[in-house]
Parts: C-alpha cells; sequence; structure tokens
C-alpha cells in the first residue's frame, strides 16, 4: 500500500499535467467564447467529480444507518436489487411500447435507464464490501470533505467563466445554483461532524447526509420551474458538443478522477489512523491500574 | 397495551399549550420580535405599490423563516430542564408520538406569528392580492410545516451539539431551499395575479417536499432521540 | 442469615451484567462489571464521585450504551424492551416545573397507556405529599421534589426500581421515610437499586452493598463495616 502511493502519484501528475495540456492547447477554440471557454475544462469535470463524491457519501450515510442491524441491512440490500432489476424491466417495457418510447425526453436514452439502476447498486455493494461499519463512517466523512473542495472549485470557476463571456458573476443557473445547495448542505454536514460532542455523531450526519440527498432532486426541480417563469441566461452552455472537445473533456474527467481518488485515499487512511491511535488510548486509559482500596 | 401514537401525540400537545397558555412568556416575546421583523423590512424596502408585490412575496417568507427559527429554538426548552426527555425516553411510548406533539405545537405556534404579522405587511406594504387570494392558504399551510417539520427535527439533532441555537438555523436553512423558493414564488403569483401564470406547480411542489420530508423526520427521529 | 453469595446460586438473577465497559472517549467510566443481582431485595450503590454508580445505573435505564459488554434484564438483552417493568429517577427530577403533582403524574401515566386518575393520586399519597396540592412541582421544597420525583417512577407499577442519589439535599425526616417507604416496597417483591452517597440511611434496611470504584466493583457487603477499612 505504501509503495504503490508515490507511485501513483507520480502517474497522476503526468496525466493531470497532460489533461492540462489538452485543455490548453489540444483542444478546439471554441467558436463565439475563445479561449475562455478552456475553463469547461476545469469546471465540469470537478462538478461531476464532486457529485460523485457526495453521491458516495449518501450511499455510504445509508449503509452506516442500515447496517446497524441486520434486520434493516438485509432489508436494504433487498431494496437495492429491486432497483436494478426495476430499471431494467422498465428500459425493457419502454423499448417495447412504441407510445411509451416516443414519450421519452429528447437526450434520455434507453440504455441510461436500463443501467441506472445496476450501477447504483454496484456502487452500493462493492461499498459494503470494501468498507467495514466504522470504514463506512470514514469513507463518508472523506467524501464528505474532498466533495465540498471540488464543489468549491466548481462554484469559483463559474462566475470566473461567466463575468467575461457573458458579464455576469452569477446567475440562478439550474446546474449552478443546485450546486450551491448542495455545497451549502455538505458545509453544515462538516460542520455538524465537528460541533457534535455526542458519541452518536456519525448516526446523526448520516442522518443528515440522507436529508440533504432527499433535498437535491426537489432543489433541482425547484429551480427548473423557476427557470421556466423567470428565464435566465445559461451558463455553459447546453446542447451537443463537438466530439474533439468531448474527449477533452472525458480525459480531464479521468485525471481529476484519479487525483480525486488518491486524495480520499489519502485522508481515508489518516481518519483510520486517527481512529485506531484513539481506540488505543480508549484501551490504555482501560487498563490503567486501579488504585487499590485501603 | 401501549396507547396509539394519536393518543400520546394529542396529549403531548395539550400538555405543551396549556403550559405555554400559563406562563405565555415565549408567545409574548415572539409576537414582539416578529412585529419588530416586519418594521425594520419595512424600513429597508420602501417600494412603490406596484414594486411591492413583486418582491413581498419573498419578504413575507423570508421574515417568517426568521421569526420561526426563535420559535423553534425554545422547541425543547422545557425538556431539557431537569432533563425531563429522559423520562420520556425511559418510557414505552414511541419517539415519533413525541416528535408529531412537538410538530405540530411549532405549527400552531408559528402560524399565531403568521397571523400577526400579515395584517402588519398588508399595511406597510399596501398589498392586495390580485390573484386568487385562496390560494394563499395552501401555501401557507404547506409552507410552514415545510419549515416546522424539519425545523423541530434538527432542533432535536441540535441539542447533542455545542453552538446550540446557531446550530439549528446553520442545518436548516439549506434544506428548506426548495421549499422556501416554492412559497416566495407562489405567494408572489398570486400576489402579482398574473393571468398566464399559475401557483398550481409550486403547491403541488410544496406538498411533495411536505410529504418527502415528513416521512424522513417520522423514520429518522428515533434515532436522534436515543442519541446519547 | 442467608450469605448473599449462596443466593446467586438459586433462582435466576433478575439483572446480570457481563463484563460492561462504558468509555468516553480516553474516559473510562466502567472498566469491566460483571455482576448479578436477585430479586426482591434492595441494593445500595456506593462510591466516590466518578466510581461510574450513575452510568451503571443509566446503562440499566436503557439511557446509555455499553461500549462493550452484555447486560441481561428481566430475560431481556435491551432495557428497552422492557422498560414497562422498571422506574428511573434521577438527580434532576425528570418533571415539568410547571406544572402541579397531579398534572405531572397524569402526563407521565399516559405516556405508558394508564388512564387512571385515581391511582396517579394514591401515589402521590404512598409518598406522603398532598395530591390536591395545586403548587406547581417547582416550587416544592428539594424534600418534596425527590419524592414526587419518585412518585413518577412508581407509576407503571415497576417491578425493578433504578433510584439514583435519591435523598440528596433532603431533610433527615423525609428521607428516613423514603427509606421505610423503600422496604415496604421491596418486602412486596420489588427489587431496587439505590445510588447513594450517604449509606448511612440505608444501613438495616438494604440487604447487600455494592461497592464501585474507578468503573468496578470492588466489594459486595451485607452491612456498611467495609467503609470503616476502606
Amino acid at each position: 500500500m505504501k509503495k504503490a502511493f508515490p507511485i501513483l502519484a507520480l502517474l497522476t501528475a503526468v496525466f493531470l499535467s497532460y489533461a492540462l495540456y489538452l485543455a490548453l492547447e489540444v483542444a478546439p477554440r471554441e467558436q463565439t467564447m475563445g479561449d475562455v471557454q478552456r475553463i469547461f475544462y476545469y469546471h465540469v469535470p470537478s462538478a461531476w467529480t464532486a457529485f460523485l463524491l457526495f453521491f458516495i457519501n449518501f450511499l455510504a450515510s445509508i449503509q452506516y444507518l442500515v447496517r446497524r442491524t441486520p434486520s434493516t441491512d438485509k432489508v436494504a440490500n433487498w431494496l437495492l436489487i429491486t432497483v436494478a432489476v426495476l430499471s431494467c424491466v422498465a428500459a425493457a417495457i419502454i423499448g417495447m411500447v412504441p407510445s411509451l418510447k416516443s414519450a421519452l425526453p429528447a437526450d434520455v436514452r434507453l440504455s441510461s435507464i436500463a443501467t441506472t439502476g445496476p450501477i447504483i447498486a454496484g456502487l452500493y455493494f462493492l461499498v459494503r464490501k470494501l468498507f467495514s461499519l466504522e470504514g463506512v463512517d470514514a469513507l463518508a466523512i472523506t467524501t464528505a470533505e474532498v466533495g465540498v473542495a471540488f464543489c468549491t472549485v466548481v462554484l469559483v470557476t463559474g462566475p470566473l467563466w461567466a463575468r467575461p463571456v457573458w458579464g455576469i458573476w452569477w446567475t440562478w443557473d439550474i446546474r449552478l445554483t443546485s450546486t450551491l445547495v448542495l455545497w451549502l448542505i455538505y458545509v453544515s454536514y462538516l460542520v455538524l461532524r465537528r460541533f457534535s460532542s455526542s458519541g452518536q455523531t456519525p448516526v446523526l450526519a448520516a442522518a443528515l447526509a440522507v436529508f440533504g440527498a432527499l433535498d437535491v432532486p426537489l432543489v433541482y426541480f425547484s429551480i427548473w420551474i423557476f427557470r421556466t417563469q423567470h428565464p435566465q441566461p445559461v451558463i455553459g452552455g447546453g446542447g451537443s458538443i463537438d466530439p474533439r472537445m468531448l474527449h477533452v473533456l472525458l480525459i480531464n474527467w479521468l485525471a481529476f478522477l484519479c487525483f480525486a481518488g488518491l486524495v480520499c485515499w489519502s485522508r481515508y487512511r489518516l481518519e483510520m489512523f486517527k481512529r485506531q491511535v484513539e481506540e488505543t488510548q480508549a484501551l490504555e486509559a482501560l487498563l490503567e491500574p486501579r488504585s487499590v482500596p485501603r | 397495551m401501549s396507547a396509539p401514537v394519536s393518543g400520546i401525540t394529542l396529549v403531548t400537545l395539550a400538555k405543551d399549550i396549556r403550559l405555554e397558555w400559563r406562563s405565555k412568556d415565549a408567545i409574548n416575546s415572539m409576537l414582539f420580535f416578529a412585529l419588530l421583523v416586519v418594521v425594520v423590512f419595512s424600513f429597508s424596502f420602501d417600494p412603490l405599490a406596484e414594486e411591492s408585490r413583486q418582491i413581498a412575496g419573498g419578504l413575507v417568507w423570508v421574515s417568517f423563516l426568521f421569526a420561526a427559527i426563535v420559535a423553534l429554538n425554545q422547541t425543547w426548552a422545557r425538556e431539557l430542564r431537569n432533563q425531563v426527555l429522559d423520562a420520556y425516553r425511559v418510557s414505552p411510548a414511541p419517539a415519533n408520538s413525541l416528535f408529531l406533539a412537538k410538530a405540530l405545537g411549532n405549527f400552531i405556534f408559528v402560524l399565531i406569528l403568521e397571523a400577526a404579522m400579515t395584517p402588519l405587511f398588508v399595511v406597510f406594504y399596501k398589498l392586495r392580492a390580485l390573484g386568487p387570494a385562496w390560494q394563499l392558504l395552501p401555501v401557507a399551510i404547506l409552507g410552514t410545516w415545510a419549515i416546522v417539520v424539519n425545523g423541530t427535527f434538527f432542533a432535536a439533532m441540535s441539542l447533542r451539539t455545542r453552538s446550540r441555537e446557531i446550530m439549528l438555523p446553520l442545518l436548516l436553512f439549506p434544506i428548506t431551499i426548495p421549499a422556501l423558493i416554492s412559497m416566495v414564488e407562489a405567494t408572489t403569483i398570486i400576489l402579482v395575479g398574473d393571468p398566464a401564470t399559475s401557483a398550481k406547480f409550486w403547491i403541488v411542489l410544496l406538498a411533495t417536499y411536505d410529504v418527502v420530508f415528513t416521512t424522513g423526520c417520522l423514520a429518522l427521529f428515533e434515532t436522534v432521540l436515543h442519541a446519547e | 442469615m442467608s450469605d448473599p453469595k449462596a443466593a446467586d446460586v438459586q433462582p435466576d438473577p433478575i439483572i446480570s451484567v457481563n463484563n460492561l465497559i462504558k468509555q468516553f472517549g480516553r474516559f473510562a467510566a466502567l472498566r469491566g462489571v460483571t455482576a448479578s443481582f436477585q430479586a426482591a431485595r434492595l441494593y445500595g450503590i456506593l462510591g466516590d464521585n466518578g466510581a461510574g454508580k450513575t452510568t451503571l445505573l443509566r446503562m440499566l435505564a436503557g439511557l446509555t450504551t455499553p461500549t462493550r459488554g452484555r447486560i441481561t434484564m428481566l430475560g431481556s438483552s435491551d432495557p428497552r424492551n422492557v422498560c414497562r417493568e422498571f422506574g428511573y429517577m434521577a438527580h434532576p427530577s425528570l418533571l415539568y416545573d410547571e406544572m402541579s403533582a397531579m398534572e405531572n403524574l397524569r402526563y407521565f401515566a399516559r405516556l405508558y397507556g394508564l388512564q387512571d386518575d385515581s391511582r396517579c393520586a394514591q401515589i402521590i399519597a404512598s409518598v406522603g405529599l398532598d395530591p390536591n396540592l395545586q403548587r406547581p412541582v417547582g416550587q416544592y421544597s428539594q424534600g418534596m421534589r425527590q419524592r414526587i420525583s419518585l412518585a413518577r417512577a412508581l407509576l407503571n407499577d415497576p417491578m425493578l426500581l433504578l433510584l439514583d442519589e435519591p435523598f440528596s439535599n433532603v431533610d433527615i425526616r423525609s428521607a428516613r421515610e423514603m427509606v421505610k417507604l423503600l422496604a415496604h416496597m421491596r418486602d412486596s417483591g420489588k427489587t431496587i437499586f439505590v445510588v447513594t452517597h450517604q449509606a448511612s440511611l440505608l444501613e438495616g434496611t438494604a440487604d447487600e452493598f455494592v461497592w464501585m470504584q474507578n468503573g468496578q466493583i470492588i466489594n459486595r457487603t451485607p452491612d456498611l463495616k467495609f467503609m470503616e477499612t476502606a
């Protein structure tokens, strides 16, 4: 483990440099926005990484809550399997019924519907296999902290991009606003972890993470309706993307994921070491020789 | 045989109302605070009648939110004195009865505050609903429940933290954002009364929010209550 | 007459704890408490501040969970499952200061599913207080407050009583009356645990004294002679 880390760090550094080079030099110049648009290759991968980390935090929080009792654990497992199966079934049904198929929005493909369930379930069971109950809590802290870091990058690069291109610092763009709310929720999560004096802090934090996850789709939807009534400029552009740009974007995302993985790994190890130290200290306190009654 | 959830909820709610009625210290200070909030906002934003309809929705709900925070912060005050929560925890009474009783109590409390603040806003901002005014009722009820249900839950969570009073708004505000958007937009639409717009989407969204989070709170409250 | 140790062999213990450990970070409140307790006894739990007496009692009441170890109480491994069978009293009164004795007891009775007001009045009278007194409990003297607090613990007619410092700041006369009441309840079959600093009050009444120090039980004796040598 220890030997692998510096090597992986070096590889990641090289990869990141390559991705940066692609973004700055190789990627084609954007028609309307010019070179300023290149911040896109920094902004979007950060966002996707942050969302992935927060999603893992959500899975870890659920696991922490359900794995404490065997009955809820079993229920949760079966629920995940059901979700995976249902999404495949739903995709199959939609594919076979022409009226449903045409009712699908333009950019939603059957394959996305079919794979969403299994991917979620797969991630859940992967986390479950790799992490013990205590490890799952350490994973939750890790992904929350690193996620907030990446999310901050998104919120800073967004306005930096918007200002020279559209002349405004901020707009209630649906993605930017959802990202802001997600950032707020997870900062409050970190504050709760720091300020909680209870031995049950992990449980309270996990409950908050679940609430946050329930909130996100509602946030997205509410801003979406808001925008249909108050048309606002769209930062980041929608619609189709030049395949060469997509290529650079994906490479950048991969590089960011490697970097995020490394940081999470370090943080996770730090957290586990910290817990081991605390446990050892507690054990020492327990075994201290008691004063002899005389 | 254990008493049904509803029985204990009603008994607890009745007890809280009775105690509040006797001392009246919380409700009096909060009514005065609510009045102050309205006055301060009115000094800060002194619009013409046309503009006021556009922004009143936001102003009214933000001031309701601030008044609600003060009410929510004292939700568990009586239970903390003399560690009454321990008595509740060792009894067979279900945790959710306690939660519903406290949430309903806060709900009534905040509705009273809103009822007191609304006439003042109408007067200061010369408000008049140009749209279907009856829709303001579901907005007020659903919106207030949205704030109160999560507020009661997070008030219980912040019992186990340092800086209890600041933890409550800190945890509550981000989660409440979609509900806040809905309340503000719905109210503005109703006040402005543009026939092309309808508050129905927002009311449905508020109802969805309420259902989702009431379920979440009921599912997780027992865990929070028994956290040491 | 009967040797306390021989009694352990006889009927099933009402409570047995095995290697109970409770740690708050680096502070170990309980360091491995193993013991069995019989029914229909009055146990006095003694020891200095920080010995772990309150932690042990709270653990038996289900208010705190052990870091390690097991509790078997009335056949169940989780005190919360048998919460109808025990009553808990602590140093804070666990009552609403703004309500009268009757109003307090009536409310807490509802939590146990009891609708009977006369029972509340009966219990208040049994601890030597006036059920018709309208004065809010917050204005009671300490002795009265401890007694009404005890009354609340008796609401569900529990088999087991867990009392933490019931005599603290109570005048001697009230304290002696409470001890008489506890002895009477023990004689009618209840098991009673009393954590107290005033061991002398229980002398002659308690069946056994459990001595704790530094989070462990260091001795169990039928009388207070151990205290003089400690």
